[in-house]
């Protein structure tokens, strides 16, 4: 650990002369060790990012962790994502990881499905994954296998629902001060009305406003 | 479930300023050679409003425009104010500033619950009192949902002139509440309309 | 005799640990969080944390808003510097719609980002002397915070939640008034903190007070996903200005500080110096601003016509003004699909925004990095063994903001 720490320390100050870890180099590595298991490489907006099955996540985290070249050691960020149009797949756990001495973010995806929705846990490795592991329990149900403490943490104990999946509202549905109808969702009449389960409605996708009205 | 809304009125008088030192007016009453008769309810509402003791009960970005209010820029304490305390015990008005999600609902009625009579509920911010920009499954759409609110003041959040603005009608209240009000069948009933005993 | 009466709790007289309940209101806290403190006397053996007691569902309200109406939530994520949460926003939009904005829209943001940096950090170093019982310093010193309050309020008209900027640049151009505001401030503010820092950089009571108090290792600061100044105060020089420069920051000189043990003090240390050099960054653009010249003078927003609302005059003209101010104003705009992560360095640490579209009107998802709510996982290892006094040092040294730790 301490010739992490020296390493950490000195390469930081010269970071602008170790560009030389490229994410060609980086898809490499990761298919030379993983072969076809790691797929879906793209390079949106710059960052690599590719998926694998959840049941490999730990290996792969582990790889990029240890390897001396790789050295992807601060995990910046864990979250989910629903995917309600992918059956078999539509929970994503997305983790963004970060190598502060060649200054490469990476982004690694793993899809479960909603009706069995078991993660490995990574807090094992990186102790900021416990409660962003909890977080995304909260909010999408995902069940972080050998998580110390996997409760809820923002929403109230009680709650029984995960309210970030789509299917769920936004407004609590049982309050009666607010009429739906003025704030332009769910009345019966105009524009606004369009729902979807999202509630966006991409251009094309959407009827002329006079159509509806009768 | 109908409650009566109290009569507010400013007590501003414009007057101009010939001294350094201004005192608070005297109530209304007869005075003669050393002596001065008033009733009770305004001698005791006049020592009342200056010198209201808030408990800021400040959860977001409200609470950081009250620490502004409570800095020398926009002094609160000039309105006698100047001890904020954390006990609910000792203090008169609970400032509500910021947004109380459904999880902290409980708490500020546990607050309320341990506040001594007479107790005034100030509700600061959009948020307060009526969940503001936050309509969400987590957010308490305004916490007269669960204590009874005096004054609410809007904003997103309210500049502290608004602040000083809410607290002066507080005093106001305080000034021309009757002595009798807390033991009255009204505001039992008001009491009991929120569960509180 | 006495024990026929008295019904005690299960296992309460084997438990030697008194429960202390640090609730969610109270005066050190600040902002709402919970911690439950088993205590052994006055040392600390566990801790419990609850958070979630302002959670507002920001990442769902996200999924339902156009991209302009986002902008507002962000403000209320670090409440006590809300510019810099809207740059932030604004530039992971431009980065999405692949808009590049003019260097005096960037020598701008830079300037308001630094003031807000400034702001955040006087409140953190002033409460962290309010918690050690020195009152005054922090009454000095939110006099300035109403003169940066009052440029805030020059260029978008609000104090706090200032929804400041636009995709592409700014609302309106920044008047004379503002800078003379900014000189003001530029001017008389070096000798108000020098003041601060004389009162307690080398006070001999407060050093007692913070200094080995809730240290933490670079390692474990780097494990626990610590950013900005909480992991500059363990030894690790990472800022994203230097690592990921957004918004033109490879044009500027300045200096990262480094502290040694990540306790308290340090912590302070560096908040203290990196007020000095937003007080350097802002003279640099400041100076910067004033060389463009003539019509350069005049850019403050980039030529984005899908986002960006045209004059007004040209509205009443124009046709082409026209359609774009009905189709931005009714949200007939839909955003290329794909997914960006961008994160700028917030006046507490990494604030990341992580994107996805899928080519409507909202976001897909739209998560938020939120540094506070990293910091607080750690509370636990740091207070291990401390007093309890230390506890309320440590909270409140580390900055945390619980409308960004519940989002």
């Amino acid at each position: 650990m301490q010739e992490n720490l020296n390493s950490v320390l000195r390469s930081l100050s010269e970071w602008p002369k170790l560009m030389s870890l490229t994410n060609e180099h980086i898809k490499q590595r990761l298919t030379e060790k993983f072969g076809e298991q790691v797929s879906a490489f793209t390079e949106p907006y710059g960052m690599l990012t590719f998926e694998s099955p959840k049941e490999i996540n730990l290996k792969v985290l582990n790889f990029l962790f240890d390897d001396e070249e790789l050295r992807f050691r601060f995990l910046t960020d864990l979250c989910a994502v629903h995917y309600p149009d992918k059956p078999g797949n539509e929970l994503a756990v997305v983790y963004h990881l970060h190598n502060l001495e060649d200054n490469i973010r990476i982004r690694y995806k793993v899809y479960t499905d909603i009706n069995k929705p078991d993660v490995y846990t990574a807090t094992g490795l990186f102790s900021t994954a416990n409660w962003m592991e909890r977080e995304t329990y909260d909010f999408y149900g995902v069940n972080f296998v050998g998580h110390p403490n996997l409760k809820r943490i923002l929403n109230v104990d009680e709650m029984d629902y995960f309210p970030l999946r789509k299917q769920y509202p936004l407004e609590d549905q049982s309050r009666i001060d607010k009429d739906d109808e003025m704030f332009g969702r769910g009345g019966t009449v105009g524009f606004g009305t369009e729902k979807t389960d999202h509630g966006t409605l991409i251009e094309s996708h959407k009827t002329n406003v006079g159509d509806n009205i009768v | 479930m109908k409650i009566m809304a109290r009569p507010v009125s400013y007590n501003i008088n414009n007057k101009p300023l010939e001294k350094d030192i201004s005192l608070a007016d005297m109530p209304e009453g007869h005075q003669g050679e050393g002596f001065f008769a008033t009733s009770l309810n305004s001698v005791i509402g006049l020592a009342r409003k200056n010198s209201i003791w808030p408990l800021p009960f400040a959860t977001s970005c409200c609470g950081i425009e009250f620490m502004a209010t409570m800095g020398s820029h926009y002094d609160l304490a000039r309105f006698g104010s100047e001890r904020v305390g954390f006990s609910p015990r000792q203090c008169d008005l609970l400032m509500v500033m910021g947004t109380i999600a459904k999880k902290m609902g409980p708490v500020v009625k546990q607050v309320y619950l341990q506040m001594a009579e007479p107790r005034w509920v100030i509700a600061v911010g959009a948020c307060a009192s009526s969940g503001g920009i936050f309509d969400t499954y987590s957010v308490l759409q305004g916490i007269d949902q669960v204590v009874p609110v005096d004054v609410y003041v809007p904003g997103c959040p309210p500049r502290p002139e608004a602040i000083i603005d809410g607290v002066m009608r507080i005093q106001d209240l305080v000034g021309k509440e009757s002595l009798r009000r807390r033991n009255s069948p009204q505001y039992k009933a008001l009491l009991d309309s929120y569960g509180i005993q | 005799m006495s024990e026929q009466h008295i019904k005690l709790p299960e296992g309460s007289i084997e438990k030697t640990t008194t429960t202390l309940n640090l609730g969610p209101t109270h005066p050190a806290t600040h902002g709402v969080m919970q911690n439950i403190l088993e205590l052994d006397g006055e040392r600390i053996v566990s801790t419990e944390q609850t958070i979630g007691y302002i959670h507002r569902a920001f990442e769902k309200i996200a999924e339902r808003r156009p991209l302009y109406q986002i902008t507002p939530l962000t403000d209320r994520l670090n409440y006590c510097s809300s510019p810099i949460n809207n740059m932030g926003w604004h530039i992971t939009c431009e980065k999405l719609l692949g808009v590049k904005t003019p260097k005096r829209v960037d020598y701008l943001r830079i300037i308001i980002m630094e003031l807000a940096r400034i702001s955040d950090h006087l409140i953190c170093n002033s409460i962290v002397g309010v918690d050690s019982g020195a009152y005054t310093g922090f009454l000095y010193v939110m006099q300035y915070r109403e003169l940066i309050y009052e440029i805030y309020e020059e260029v978008c008209g609000s104090r706090l939640t200032t929804n400041i900027g636009r995709i592409g640049g700014f609302e309106r151009n920044f008047n004379d008034i503002a800078f003379q505001k900014l000189e003001k401030f530029l001017k008389e503010f070096p000798k108000v903190w020098k003041e601060f820092e004389n009162l307690f950089n080398r006070n001999r009571i407060f050093m007692e007070r913070t200094i080995g108090a809730g240290p933490i290792s670079a390692e474990r600061a780097l494990n626990y996903g610590f950013t900005g100044p909480n992991l500059r105060a363990a030894g690790v020089d990472y800022d994203v200005r230097i690592h990921s420069p957004y918004s033109s920051y490879e044009d500027f000189q300045f200096t990262v500080p480094v502290g040694t043990t990540g306790d308290c003090y340090d912590r302070f240390l560096v908040r203290n110096e990196e007020i000095w050099q937003s007080m350097s960054l802002l003279e640099q653009a400041y100076k910067k601003v004033q060389e463009f010249k003539g019509a350069e003078a005049e850019i403050y927003h980039a030529d984005v016509p899908e986002y960006y609302l045209p004059p007004k005059e040209d509205v009443y003209t124009k046709m082409e003004a026209l359609i774009w101010h009905f189709k931005i104003i009714m949200g007939e705009i839909d955003m290329p699909p794909g997914e960006v992560y961008q994160s700028v360095e917030g006046a507490n640490g990494e604030l990341g925004f992580y994107f996805i579209s899928d080519g409507g009107r909202t976001p897909y998802r739209l998560h938020f990095r939120r540094p506070c709510f990293v910091y607080y996982q750690a509370y636990e290892e740091l207070t291990k063994g401390a007093m309890l006094s230390d506890a309320i040092i440590v909270m409140s040294s580390l900055n945390l903001i619980a409308g960004e730790m519940d989002a």
